[in-house]
């Protein structure tokens, strides 16, 4: 089962996306994740599929289109990086409060401003804390290879229509431009209008006699009303804390320290612990995959039987928080990074985790 | 002798006192009344028997609250 | 009420001899809109073409920000809420995935002309097949009478206590002429429904916009030059008689594009 491709990230995320039964996709071209929507224009998938393909005059266009077609239960995509996602943030704020599904890929590049185009991991917090204005969190997954680019687009829509919440893919310059091979899954048929109808009672796709008239909206006047819409809200996240937490240990077993690293990182460190083995240090690699909802347990239960915890991150250190929030402040925990567009050797990871952790 | 008679009845309650409806009309059958509604709006209220039923008044009413009637009746 | 009775021939008040009554596609509540507000006879005969069009199941709307944020409240067929001025962008990927359904957006001067010119004047420009349905007032209602950029030259608004300064202000912005250019935009008139004659023509150029979706012939695009009797600080019927002493000669009524066609001459209002 299954085609092997050699394919780029943001290739794969396109291709993924036919094949999950997507129905439409709205962006607007933005370096590093223009591959995207130019796959898509060549691949057709309005032939293929009937999957609608539309360039949007901005990403604030772009991100409505996506409320606009998720508000009708259609399932809809967007990709951008940074810069981009930045202008998405009122929309994406909207379809969290009218608790509409929807996938958002962010191939993120280095900031803050126009910043760069290399890659980056800088939009963490934009990403996990919420984003944009409100009480509100996205579910967040973090691929750190082709092939999870293509299975996460599958997943995220999954999760976004079993939660009705917008889904945000958080990658980055590197993973979307390289190339690696992908095992692509099989075509998923688009649903049907009549399908749609029956999975999305709540969408307004046309009011039919038997049913009162839908309304998608984020707001509630009645503060009593909109205090009712965040509880609702938070229960949600709740259930995704306790269900939908995804991460992976690598050489965890008998680890005296450990690295905590997500997507790109996550790789580099990999490479990190090769080379620390090497040299007799015996440290392991916790990766989340799903960085809202966080694996605050499992992180936890780790990183207490270790000596020392260093975070690598692309950034000056966001994560981090939510490692020392959820391993406490028993073990010694310290960052890692680098920024605005630097990736970090696995050289510099070890010489980090020698000079902050274990001679620190 | 069978003529053709017009009425309009008034959802005094939702009626929000604008006066648009009295413009529209040609016949000078609506004016204001003294009382107020629940609302505190004084309402539209039909004061002779001039209406032909050409729903002018409903038409311009912001609120939809005039409702039309015409029919042939015959005059003693 | 004694005077109702006198002049009543209860034998009048029967169905088959209503004429007119707010249609069941407006929602049996109070209009959250200020006495003599166009908005409600705007939504109503929108409201009516759906139902004589029989479409009601196969309608979707798009409210704005402003005064109608609520419409959808209003109006009983599905609605989405845009954010202020993304009504367009919404629209479009609502009809690009329910082609044969009709698609229509219900925006304020600000929302349309002011933040959300880019998703009006592209949605027009990709001659999405939706109707946009434009309400200009001139003023922001909703958030309590600032200058819109429809605001006429020297009209006062809370943003422009002495009068719109052209100079330091700029200029209002006639979005309908600017849009009736674009090749995707099929049809553009300007209507008013302050009098009967106004809302029967409004609701003919509404029908006809339906009618052209259905033929997917492009964008049609509707203002209704409206009061604002709150925010202009006037009874509603001194605001219509200034609506027509002011807005009409600045914003003049009459179908602007027809048919894919800019109108030469247009139709200048006269008071009816």
């Amino acid at each position: 089962m299954g085609e092997l491709k050699l394919m780029k990230g943001n290739e794969a995320v396109a291709e993924a996306a036919i094949r999950a039964g997507c129905d439409g996709y709205f962006g607007y071209p933005i370096t590093p994740q223009s591959e995207v929507m130019e796959y898509l224009m060549a691949e057709k998938p309005f032939e293929r599929t009937g999957m609608v393909v539309l360039q949007a005059e901005s990403e604030v266009a772009a991100i409505n289109m996506l409320y606009g077609g998720a508000g009708t239960g259609k399932m809809v995509m967007t990709s951008s990086s940074s810069p981009g996602i930045s202008l998405m943030q009122e929309g994406i704020s909207y379809m969290a409060g009218a608790e509409l599904p929807a996938l958002i890929v962010n191939i993120v590049r280095g900031g803050p401003g126009l910043g760069t185009i290399q890659p980056s991991q800088a939009d963490y917090f934009q990403a996990v804390k919420g984003g944009g204005h409100g009480d509100y969190k996205l579910l967040v997954l973090a691929p750190a290879s082709v092939q999870e680019m293509c299975d996460h687009v599958k997943l995220g829509f999954d999760k976004a229509y079993q939660y009705r919440t917008p889904v945000m893919i958080l990658s980055d310059g590197a993973i979307g431009q390289m190339m690696e091979k992908v095992v692509l899954f099989d075509q998923i048929p688009r649903r049907t209008d009549e399908e749609v109808i029956a999975q999305c009672p709540w969408a307004s796709n046309g009011r039919p006699q038997t049913r009162n008239h839908n309304i998608i909206t984020s707001l509630d006047l009645d503060p009593a009303g909109q205090e009712r819409v965040n509880l609702k809200l938070q229960a949600k996240y709740k259930l995704m804390e306790q269900h939908e937490v995804l991460y992976e240990e690598i050489q965890c077993e008998d680890a005296e320290y450990l690295f905590v690293a997500f997507g790109l990182s996550a790789r580099i460190c990999q490479k990190a612990i090769d080379l620390a083995r090497a040299k007799g240090i015996k440290v392991g690699l916790f990766r989340p995959i799903t960085l809202f909802p966080f694996p605050v347990t499992e992180v936890s239960n780790v990183g207490n039987r270790v000596k020392g915890i260093l975070v690598v991150e692309m950034n000056a250190g966001q994560m981090i928080e939510d490692v020392k929030l959820s391993v406490g402040c028993k073990v010694k925990i310290e960052h890692f990074g680098r920024f605005g567009g630097i990736i970090p050797s696995p050289d510099e990871v070890v010489r980090a985790l020698e000079q902050k952790i274990i001679g620190g | 002798m069978a003529k053709i008679k017009g009425d309009i009845v008034i959802n005094t309650e939702r009626c929000k006192g604008c006066e648009v409806c009295l413009a529209a009309c040609p016949f000078t059958v609506i004016a204001m009344s003294k009382e107020v509604n629940s609302k505190g709006y004084h309402f539209a209220m039909k004061v002779n028997g001039e209406c032909t039923g050409c729903t002018n008044c409903a038409l311009v009413c912001p609120d939809g609250v005039i409702t039309v009637y015409r029919a042939k009746v015959t005059t003693e | 009420m004694i005077m109702e009775d006198t002049f009543a021939k209860t034998e009048i008040h029967k169905p088959e001899n209503i004429v007119y009554k707010k249609t069941d596609l407006m929602v049996d509540r109070p209009l959250s809109y200020c006495p003599g507000c166009g908005h409600g006879t705007a939504h109503r005969m929108l409201m009516e073409v759906i139902e004589e069009m029989n479409i009601q199941d196969k309608t979707i709307g798009v409210s704005p920000v402003g005064c109608s944020v609520l419409a959808y409240d209003f109006l009983n067929i599905d609605m989405l809420g845009a954010a202020h001025g993304r009504a367009p962008a919404l629209a479009t990927a609502i009809k690009r995935m329910w082609p044969n359904h009709f698609v229509f957006t219900y925006q304020g001067d600000g929302d349309l002309a002011a933040i959300g010119t880019a998703e009006t004047i592209h949605a027009c420009n990709r001659g999405e097949n939706i109707t946009i349905i434009f309400i200009n007032n001139g003023i922001y209602g909703m958030t309590g009478g600032q200058m819109a950029p429809t605001t006429l030259p020297g009209m006062r608004s809370s943003t422009s206590p002495y009068g719109r300064d052209v100079a330091t202000m700029g200029h209002p912005l006639k979005i309908t002429e600017l849009v009736a250019h674009l090749p995707g935009v099929y049809y553009v008139t300007r209507q008013a429904v302050h009098t009967p004659n106004h809302v029967r023509k409004t609701k003919k150029a509404l029908r006809k916009a339906f009618e052209l979706q259905k033929e997917n012939k492009g964008l049609s695009f509707i203002e209704i030059v409206s009061n604002c009797n709150s925010g202009w600080k006037m009874t509603p019927v001194q605001s219509n008689k200034w609506m027509e002493d002011n807005m009409f000669p600045f914003y003049q009524l009459g179908d602007i594009k027809v048919d894919g066609k800019l109108v030469e001459k247009k139709e200048i209002a006269g008071k009816e």
